[in-house]
């Protein structure tokens, strides 16, 4: 029994293990090729014998590109600053309007309801190019076009049916009867909302509010048609990298590697969240 | 202390009616149990009065006045619920000091209202736990705590000894008439459970879908229910119930069993020529030596000693089966055949189209008319 109880976990380690090197070998490969010029990553064969440098977040940071050819400004800061901003200002915003809504649809069967809360997560169905077009030419005639409010409008697109739709499930999940028993103690609806249900929707919340937030990171072509350069975020700040000398792919490591920086550290930090989270509504559900 | 008024309340849940112009009044200080099966309204009753819901048509009244458009929060009601429904996220303290903390209490003045609560039903030395880490007893003992920390006026207790085992519960039974009774509220108590109602209310409202079907006393739930089904649930062992078919001779009303004939007093005379159902309470049947005029012969089946009784299964000729209670420690024939007598003056007579009894029950109504 010793042994074999040994060797299971030397099986299930050697499982992790190639798990863990499947998910995070690009990770760790990006992370590499960062710290490494153009030409050391297009040697063939590749090789991980290389001088490591920081040439490519010097550039990054100073925001000035050299090329074989030239020396071009890039403005990546700014780029991840704009990400920032737009993915905590869309999740603040969702949260905002959202978990209220979340909870209404939870708790009070109104006609129609349902017809709503579908309509609100269709948006997620719709090819996001069927919306971009006509938002645009809106955009421009309303002066929203390349505005943080106009981005941050669309990007409820992405954000409030998620965080709706999560949050909801979190809301049924909670027996009536315990926001009962604080309103026939004496409190209002109000603080039976803020004192009862939320802290109880918290993990749901907190799982609802990192999913959007990753959602809104991660996208690109709301921001490359409706915004300009100034107002861009990463994923489209990052088609700078492609030069009319080249590709320069150590800066483009070096970029997503500060680009996933928050997001993964954000995940780490509320992975037990996020898994508690996501796996406690569908079971209770 | 306060009043309760309901009139023709009616809730309905889509298109089903779940309570239904239900009137009743709670006197200042009185016990009342509302007692029903599974599914009869109960719950949903008790929340329209707590205000959580709304009815569709009726009117609620506390202390005379109308609670139409009253919040929750404004009726001054302690309501303790079936699953206890403690917040999880707060420790037992917290929970029992909900009600404590809406006005302007100093929080020595909330510590003081929690702790003499918590001494009172013996929780005092696990107030800093979570609900999570409380006994099932504790957690329904703290959720009554909860109910009656504010003092309200008015309490609501929903079936609370549902959930517990059978020893607390018979404990907490002999408990909660005293703490009721030492709070000086009026309750309103909710159970299924036909001892627990005999047990804690001074008058038992018998709830079946939706509707009430009698209120009264406990003696008047018991001796005189106004249908086949009240008299059913009230009782352990359960009634003796026989199709008869009512009889009139030059004596007066009479039914036969076993070709005896059993007398019933003139206020039953509306089941002559009807089928009806005789309902006996096992109480009633008495094992008597053989001859005695009157007796029925019967052979004895079983014996089971249930609580302080003896309870005896018996065959009649006729193959009916009887059932025959006596105390515990008196002699009675144990196999074979036995003889038995019935008390006449105390048996029941149902309509067996309508289950209704044939004496309207008018006593009862008249009583509520003078509660009132």
């Amino acid at each position: 029994m010793e042994y074999q109880s040994k060797l299971e976990t030397v099986l299930r380690g050697i499982a992790l293990l190639l798990v863990v090197v499947f998910f995070m070998f690009p990770i760790f490969w990006i992370f590499l090729m960062s710290l490494q010029t153009n030409e050391t990553i297009l040697r063939v064969p590749p090789s991980i014998n290389f001088e490591p440098t920081l040439s490519n977040y010097r550039a990054l940071i100073t925001g000035k590109l050299e090329t074989s050819a030239a020396s071009l400004e890039i403005n990546f800061l700014r780029n991840l600053w704009n990400s920032v901003f737009l993915s905590v200002a869309s999740v603040a915003l969702a949260l905002l309007l959202g978990v209220p809504a979340a909870y209404a649809f939870a708790r009070h069967k109104f006609k129609g309801s349902e017809d709503i809360a579908f309509t609100l997560l269709s948006f997620r169905f719709a090819p996001p190019l069927l919306v971009l077009l006509p938002l645009s030419l809106y955009f421009q005639k309303m002066g929203l076009a390349d505005t943080y409010l106009g981005l941050i409008w669309v990007y409820q697109l992405i954000c409030l049916p998620l965080i709706l739709w999560i949050v909801r499930g979190y809301f049924e999940d909670i027996s009536p009867d315990i926001e009962y028993a604080y309103r026939v103690a004496g409190h209002s609806w109000f603080s039976t909302f803020r004192k009862i249900a939320l802290p109880l929707a918290g993990p749901g919340i907190a799982a609802a509010g990192l999913l959007a937030f990753i959602f809104a990171w991660n996208n690109f072509i709301f921001a490359l048609v409706l915004a300009s350069a100034d107002k861009q975020p990463v994923t489209v700040g990052a088609l700078a990298f492609i030069t009319a000398s080249g590709i320069q792919y150590g800066q483009i490591a070096a970029a997503i590697v500060m680009s996933i920086a928050p997001t993964l550290a954000l995940a780490l930090y509320a992975q037990k969240y996020l898994v508690e989270g996501l796996s406690l509504g569908a079971v209770k559900g | 202390m306060s009043t309760l008024e309901l009139r023709g309340v009616t809730k309905r849940y889509k298109k089903e009616t779940v309570v239904d112009n239900v009137s009743l009044t709670v006197a200042d200080g009185e016990t009342l149990v509302l007692f029903g099966p599974s599914g009869a309204g109960k719950t949903v009753l008790l929340r329209l009065i707590a205000g959580v819901v709304d009815p569709e048509e009726g009117h609620i009244f506390i202390d005379d006045e109308d609670m139409e458009g009253v919040e929750a929060e404004h009726r001054g009601v302690g309501m303790a619920f079936q699953n206890f429904a403690l917040f999880p996220h707060m420790n037992a303290f917290d929970n029992i000091a909900s009600p404590l903390t809406v006005g302007k209490r100093s929080r020595d003045e909330v510590k003081a209202g929690v702790e003499q609560v918590a001494k009172l039903l013996k929780i005092d030395h696990v107030l800093h736990h979570t609900p999570r880490e409380l006994s099932n007893g504790q957690k329904q003992r703290t959720s009554l705590a909860r109910a009656l920390a504010g003092s309200p006026p008015l309490l609501l207790l929903d079936d609370p000894l549902r959930n517990v085992d059978a020893k607390l519960r018979f404990e907490m039974r002999l408990e909660l008439p005293l703490l009721l009774e030492a709070q000086g509220a009026t309750v309103i108590y909710v159970t299924q459970d036909y001892k627990e109602a005999m047990a804690l209310g001074q008058r038992i409202a018998v709830l079946s879908e939706g509707k009430i079907e009698q209120i009264g006393t406990t003696e008047q739930i018991y001796l005189s229910p106004k249908t086949l089904d009240i008299a059913r649930l009230f009782g352990d062992p359960v009634i003796n119930l026989y199709d008869v078919k009512g009889k009139q001779d030059t004596d007066g009303v009479f039914v036969e069993l076993s070709q005896q004939r059993l007398s019933l007093d003139d206020s039953k005379a509306q089941c002559i020529d009807k089928d009806a159902v005789l309902g006996i309470r096992p109480e009633s049947i008495k094992f008597v030596p053989e001859n005695t005029a009157g007796s029925i012969p019967v052979v004895i089946e079983a014996e089971t000693p249930l609580n302080e009784k003896i309870v005896t299964l018996a065959l009649t000729e006729g193959g009916r089966e009887m059932l025959i209670s006596r105390p515990s420690g008196t002699a009675g024939p144990t196999a074979g055949k036995a003889f038995v007598t019935i008390d006449q003056s105390a048996l029941l007579i149902f309509d067996k189209a309508t289950g209704n009894n044939f004496v309207e029950s008018t006593k009862s109504d008249t009583d509520r008319e003078v509660a009132a």
